[in-house]
């Protein structure tokens, strides 16, 4: 497999299985905007797995729908940030801002590609990407804004900070620092980075979950 | 906060209102606004206007029928042919046959 599939297939698994993970909380977000609106992002990072997929199905003479549910859980190479179950209101924006911030940095990267369709797709993905960014900053200086939203924000980047820094490859990572400090307005720590290639134990829960439907009617459910 | 919620659906078109949208401040509701009314491309642009700005005026009496106010006020056929009865001109005029 070339580097331009291995990348296209990281990015895309990230997608896959953070829109998975934030569809966890349809129906019982905080309250009914955020529902509609935390689901609308959800939906966003499915159709970027999809896009990214089909790229990278044209290369591999296979679909996206192949790539997405008919490989085995080892062989996803999304970041571990990404696979953890949904958790609790301030963890899952904790996590939404650091992947929002990491994934601007890597699409700033990729736009400046030499291959014109990584650039093309990074630049459309990135267009829409920047509401998703408006949305997790926004609830982080709300959270930061009262004692307790700080408590629990703050413990919560502070548990998922290697995870954050496993997002990116290691050149990119003090950038995300910068970036992650700057906002929250305080330093993070020195920790070493949790990075793609493992996978956590809830992986294969969520993609016995994803792969369910698929699995069940291999030629294909009809609706 | 409550924030009413105007959308234009094209370029030029007036706009109108959409619903309203709950959120703790304006950024809050500038991106729930975005998602709930502009999401499947049903919007070109939004207006969001705290629901305090809004000046609500209701009430107007119209105890005399002063019909003759409205567009819609009286028939014009039925006084046409009283008119008509009194001039003797029934029988002329266009449609009478009909009747």
């Amino acid at each position: 497999m070339s580097d331009r599939t291995d990348l296209l297939l990281s990015i895309a698994d990230d997608e896959l299985f953070l829109g998975w993970r934030n569809s966890e909380w349809t129906g019982i977000a905080p309250f009914l905007e955020e529902d509609v609106a935390f689901s609308s992002i959800a939906q966003n990072e499915i159709g970027h797995a999809r896009a990214l997929y089909e790229l990278a199905a044209r290369e591999l003479g296979t679909t996206a729908d192949e790539l997405a549910f008919d490989r085995r859980p080892d062989e996803y190479r999304c970041a571990p940030l990404v696979q953890l179950r949904r958790l609790e209101w301030a963890r899952t924006i904790a996590r939404h801002w650091l992947y929002e911030t990491a994934d601007e940095i890597r699409l700033e990267a990729l736009k400046e590609s030499d291959d014109p369709e990584i650039a093309g797709i990074a630049a459309k993905i990135d267009r829409e990407e920047a509401y998703h960014r408006m949305h997790a900053r926004m609830w982080v200086d709300r959270l930061l804004s009262a004692e307790d939203g700080r408590a629990r924000l703050n413990d919560a980047v502070d548990e998922l900070w290697p995870y954050a820094l496993g997002v990116l490859d290691a050149e990119l990572r003090p950038e995300l620092r910068r970036r992650a400090e700057e906002q929250l307005g305080r330093s993070l720590p020195d920790v070493e980075p949790i990075s793609r290639g493992v996978h956590e134990a809830e992986l294969a829960e969520l993609w016995d979950e994803m792969t369910m439907v698929r699995r069940s009617a291999p030629a294909g459910a009809q609706w | 906060m409550i924030f009413e919620v105007f959308r234009q659906e094209r370029k030029g078109q007036p706009f109108q209102h959409a619903g309203s949208v709950g959120a703790p401040d304006e950024r809050f509701a500038e991106i729930y606004a975005r998602e709930q009314y502009g999401r499947r491309q049903e919007s070109v642009a939004l207006w969001l206007v705290p629901r305090e700005a809004v000046s609500e005026i209701a009430g107007f009496p119209d105890e005399f029928e002063l019909k003759y106010r409205r567009v819609d006020g009286y028939s014009i056929k039925a006084r046409l042919r009283e008119a008509r009865e009194r001039a003797g001109t029934l029988e002329l005029a266009p449609g009478a046959s009909d009747e």
